[in-house]
């Protein structure tokens, strides 16, 4: 951490920045948050109102007749994922330029993070719309329930990230972050770069491992 | 003991852009070796070779995306370079979630072998 980013805080007790220990705090209550909705979604993958099936990746008929078409699309979801992992690399870039006083920089970097957030956006709406269609809900079943509660909330977060970001596009459009200020963008980088750990956890997890 | 004491520890510069960059290609080139592997495992391409690799299938995910999670984690939150507080902080959770997710499954598959059977 440079020391202009630090510029002007309260003197603490460790000497730290209590916003960025706040955060930090933060982000380790979500790592709890999650791993419980991973754990139900982990128990509750096979549990099936009509029995255990291979579906949401390979077709099947369940006892009563109903076939189930294979749902998961594998490359849009790696499209996504690859996009979230470059937005990581976009806010350092944004960070980098913003700790130097270079706006362009800033706002190009910033800007293309926000892009690559509101396509994982998108790209979960149509597949939460793709699954509605295809009978799939969050009340057909444990799976359904566990998988949309999971994903959504994580979608939540990135939308919250992608809001967060645009503030703060929007005060560096206006000159309003000076390398003095960096560290406001630093803790909103710390939040999306968890959001995007939590992607490198459920994308296995969920879409990888049948 | 003395306020101050734990900040006589200083935190060190971010890495470069240059690391940014390469560790940005590293997580691009983990993400590719994951979708590879269920692409040759359990996808469209999956062979006999596929069928060896079953086994081994899901270990090698969790060790491709705990390798992602720690990059992003050191170099891009910098935990590497910060102050280590901020690592305890992240990391104690974090042990704690990785216990809760591992020892719900273990319940669920103990649940599976051997209460359902009697």
């Amino acid at each position: 951490m440079t020391d202009t980013a630090h510029a002007g805080h309260l003197e603490t007790a460790t000497g730290l920045d209590n916003r960025k220990l706040a955060i930090w705090t933060f982000i380790g209550s979500e790592c709890l948050f999650f791993a419980t909705l991973i754990s139900n979604y982990l128990v509750h993958k096979e549990t099936w109102l009509t029995g255990p099936g291979p579906f949401p990746h390979d077709a099947w008929t369940s006892p009563a007749g109903k076939v189930f078409e294979p749902i998961i699309e594998i490359p849009l979801v790696t499209l996504g994922t690859a996009l979230l992992l470059f937005s990581s690399l976009f806010v350092v870039l944004a960070l980098a330029n913003a700790q130097r006083g270079n706006r362009k920089g800033l706002l190009l970097w910033l800007g293309l993070t926000l892009l690559c957030g509101v396509f994982f956006v998108g790209m979960q709406v149509y597949e939460f719309t793709h699954f509605v269609h295809k009978g799939l809900t969050l009340k057909t079943n444990l799976f359904g329930g566990s998988f949309f509660v999971l994903t959504g909330f994580h979608g939540t977060h990135v939308t919250i990230g992608v809001i967060w970001l645009f503030t703060l596009w929007i005060e560096a459009f206006r000159g309003k972050i000076p390398p003095a200020k960096s560290l406001n963008l630093e803790i909103a980088a710390l939040y999306w770069h968890f959001v995007d750990v939590v992607w490198v956890v459920i994308f296995p997890v969920v879409y990888l491992i049948k | 003991m003395d306020a101050h004491a734990t900040s006589a520890e200083p935190e060190r510069s971010h890495p470069s852009v240059g690391v940014y960059v390469r560790i940005g290609l590293v997580l691009f080139v983990l993400t590719a070796l994951e979708v590879g592997l269920y692409e040759f495992t359990y996808g469209g391409h999956a062979g006999p070779a596929g069928a060896a690799i079953q086994p081994f299938f899901v270990p090698l995910l969790l060790l491709l995306s705990a390798g992602k999670f720690a990059l992003v984690a050191m170099f891009y939150m910098h935990l590497k370079q910060d102050h280590r507080l901020f690592t305890g902080v992240f990391v104690f959770p974090l042990i704690i979630a990785t216990v809760l997710i591992l020892g719900l499954v273990v319940l669920e598959a103990y649940h599976f072998a051997f209460a359902r059977a009697g």
